[in-house]
């Protein structure tokens, strides 16, 4: 199965490649899918979707790319050289909301379709936001992954990606907000893996030393997720200490076996690739147009409705625990 | 004489990294307990593995930044072999990776040696090369705690009288380097290849073939904590280590190995690696806002290296001490 997927990724990667560097191609709409960096398990599931999505529309050829590494600057290059190859629609998960949104200004008035999805821009530079859920369902949502295995209440401590991650800052601040909701639950601490497996690591160490009582830890990023898990394994606290957050299923499937983790969230990032895809491809062929209340058709996915921002959730976050993280594991 | 300024950098860096372990146990005396310490160590032993790599090659004047994407490309391949074959014993992984993560090495050590090419251009491009490779390879996939077999994971958490195995590799790796550095004709080639590569030259060494070795030795031990690393974090991917030969060339530099070749001791880089593991252990504990941390780190790189400088200065080529003195 997994071997059969990672062929038809191979090919799907380098036919795009041939695909871009062929004239013949001009017939097609060119959707570029541009993620905060290349070998993310996350993004490839999102880029499967894409495709998912052109191959349904016809006629439309995903451009999957982005950075080696996960830095603004290394986006702004990428989206000027999909300017230069004039590519009809770019949608983008953003590795700083204000960094690459000058690019993509220069990219729309070019004529080029620009949407962000997952990690948003600021209003100036892009069209429309899709967001894979609301910021305030996912706040909600891993505190309430943390609270619900703990019924007698205690300390909760938050892993995150970097300081400044755009997505991360704003799943905490709503955690933080229905806090009240959950009487008995204390947050203690806020830390930062920066998304390096050694440095998260050590933080959940840290985190584990500094607060010998802590009940759980919820990493809402999927590098400090599995550092967390690996380190609460490795301290012996299985049973003690219940890592939660969001993750990936393939990813987390050995620590909801191992028992470190009871339960974790995520979107579909294939769903999200799919939605992304399909309403890039609807504003740049003129079938809807971005505008506060407008309603933009996502295919299978259904619809979504733009706010006053021109941002749009695509649905709920769901709950993988021992029960169904088998079926999903090999999915993404 | 020399002897006794180099044993007393040592002597200053120790000195250093308990004054900074006392600092830290005024606000978390729970870092300073033995079992604790432990961990720093074990956490620290892929940066002493990479460190005394490093040190060899910066020894012979040369810099290899594509040790962290050698670990990454080593680690990857080793998972990959894990998967496909989960029987494979631990022994044979370690061999592969040692012996995979040397031929990278050798690359390097060729395009300096044959080539000429300067040091920190051929090991820019091979740590791009290396890192594009294992995208090629994985296609951008991680492989993941479950898809692992135990044996693979389990190897440098096996504890051996207290400590992991992960641990008994570094002192390992620490006394047998020691012994080559001290007691080889390999190892004193390297001293003398960047000491002064003429007079080496003069002394029938090839200073190009030293550094080949060099690279040789770095890669190999990059392709060792490139497994260690793997099993230990249980997971492998594209961005592994990411950024990690800085903290490997700080660890030197703060270890007293001289940027200019020459000078430099594998206990040195030992300690450096240390200083900088107690610093990235610390932090998290001692409730430090993550904008400062980083400030913190560099900071403390250049205090240490202000005073390796000051240290470093007074050593001299003073070849006739004894006349000097009678004047």
């Amino acid at each position: 199965m997994s071997i059969t997927r990672r062929l038809f990724g191979g090919t799907a990667i380098a036919a795009a490649i041939l695909a871009g560097s062929a004239t013949h191609a001009q017939d097609n709409m060119r959707i570029a899918l541009v993620v905060k960096a290349l070998g993310i398990g996350f993004f490839e599931a999102a880029a499967e979707g894409a495709e998912e999505a052109a191959a349904e529309l016809g006629n439309v050829e995903i451009i999957y790319t982005g950075p080696t590494d996960t830095t603004a600057e290394g986006q702004i290059e990428v989206i000027n050289s999909l300017i230069a190859q004039g590519v009809d629609a770019i949608a983008i998960s953003a590795n700083d909301p204000d960094a690459v949104s000058p690019a993509l200004q220069r990219a729309m008035q070019r004529g080029i379709t620009v949407i962000s999805w997952d990690s948003g821009v600021n209003e100036e530079g892009r069209m429309m936001h899709l967001n894979p859920s609301s910021t305030p369902l996912i706040g909600n949502t891993i505190l309430k992954l943390a609270a619900d295995h703990m019924p007698d209440g205690g300390q909760v401590a938050i892993l995150s990606a970097s300081a400044t991650a755009t997505n991360q800052n704003a799943w905490i601040a709503a955690a933080e907000e229905v806090l009240p909701n959950y009487p008995g639950i204390e947050l203690v601490a806020t830390v930062y893996g920066d998304d390096l497996s050694d440095k998260s690591y050590r933080e959940a160490q840290g985190l584990m030393a500094s607060y010998p009582d802590l009940k759980a830890i919820i990493a809402p990023t999927t590098v400090g997720i599995l550092a967390s898990c690996q380190a609460v394994s490795d301290a012996g606290k299985i049973g003690e200490i219940n890592v939660t957050g969001l993750g990936l299923p393939s990813e987390m499937a050995g620590c909801v076996e191992s028992g470190a983790t009871e339960s974790f969230a995520i979107w579909n990032p294939i769903d999200l690739g799919y939605s992304a895809t399909m309403i890039a491809h609807a504003l740049a062929s003129g079938a809807a147009t971005a505008g506060t209340g407008a309603e933009i058709p996502t295919g299978r996915m259904g619809s979504v409705t733009l706010d006053d921002t021109n941002s749009a959730a695509m649905s709920d976050p769901f709950t993988y625990d021992a029960s169904n993280i088998d079926q999903f594991k090999d999915i993404f | 004489m020399q002897k006794q300024i180099l044993m007393s950098r040592e002597v200053l860096l120790t000195g250093a990294i308990v004054l900074l372990l006392a600092i830290i146990s005024t606000r978390f005396p729970a870092f300073i307990a033995p079992s604790n310490l432990a961990n720093v160590f074990n956490d620290t032993a892929p940066l002493i593995l990479l460190a005394i790599g490093q040190m060899i090659v910066i020894l012979t004047r040369c810099i290899d930044l594509s040790v962290a994407a050698n670990l990454a490309l080593t680690g990857m391949v080793v998972s990959m072999i894990n998967v496909a074959m989960p029987g494979l014993p631990v022994p044979i992984i370690i061999f592969i990776a040692v012996a995979f993560g040397a031929l990278l090495g050798m690359v390097n050590g060729v395009l300096v040696w044959k080539l000429e090419i300067p040091p920190i251009v051929v090991t820019l491009g091979t740590m791009t090369i290396f890192r594009g490779t294992i995208f090629l390879l994985s296609e951008g996939k991680w492989i993941n705690a479950h898809e692992f077999s135990e044996t693979f994971k389990a190897f440098p958490r096996t504890e051996l009288l207290g400590l992991p195995l992960m641990s008994w590799i570094a002192i390992a790796a620490v006394i047998f380097f020691s012994v080559v550095m001290s007691r080889t004709t390999l190892g004193r080639a390297f001293y003398a290849a960047g000491g002064n590569p003429h007079a080496a030259t003069y002394a029938g060494i090839d200073v190009g073939r030293t550094q080949f070795w060099a690279f040789t030795i770095s890669g190999a031990l990059a392709g060792l904590t490139g497994y260690l690393w793997v099993s230990r974090f249980a997971v492998a991917f594209v961005d592994l280590a990411g950024g990690f030969e800085l903290s490997v060339v700080a660890a030197c530099v703060i270890g007293g190995v001289a940027i200019m070749g020459g000078i430099g001791t594998v206990v040195g880089a030992m300690l450096g690696a240390l200083f900088l593991g107690i610093i990235s252990n610390a932090l998290p504990v001692v409730n430090i806002s993550p904008f400062w941390q980083l400030a913190i780190s560099g900071g403390a790189i250049i205090i240490a290296v202000a005073l390796n400088a000051q240290a470093n200065r007074e050593k001299g080529r003073i070849i006739l001490k004894r006349a000097e003195h009678a004047t």
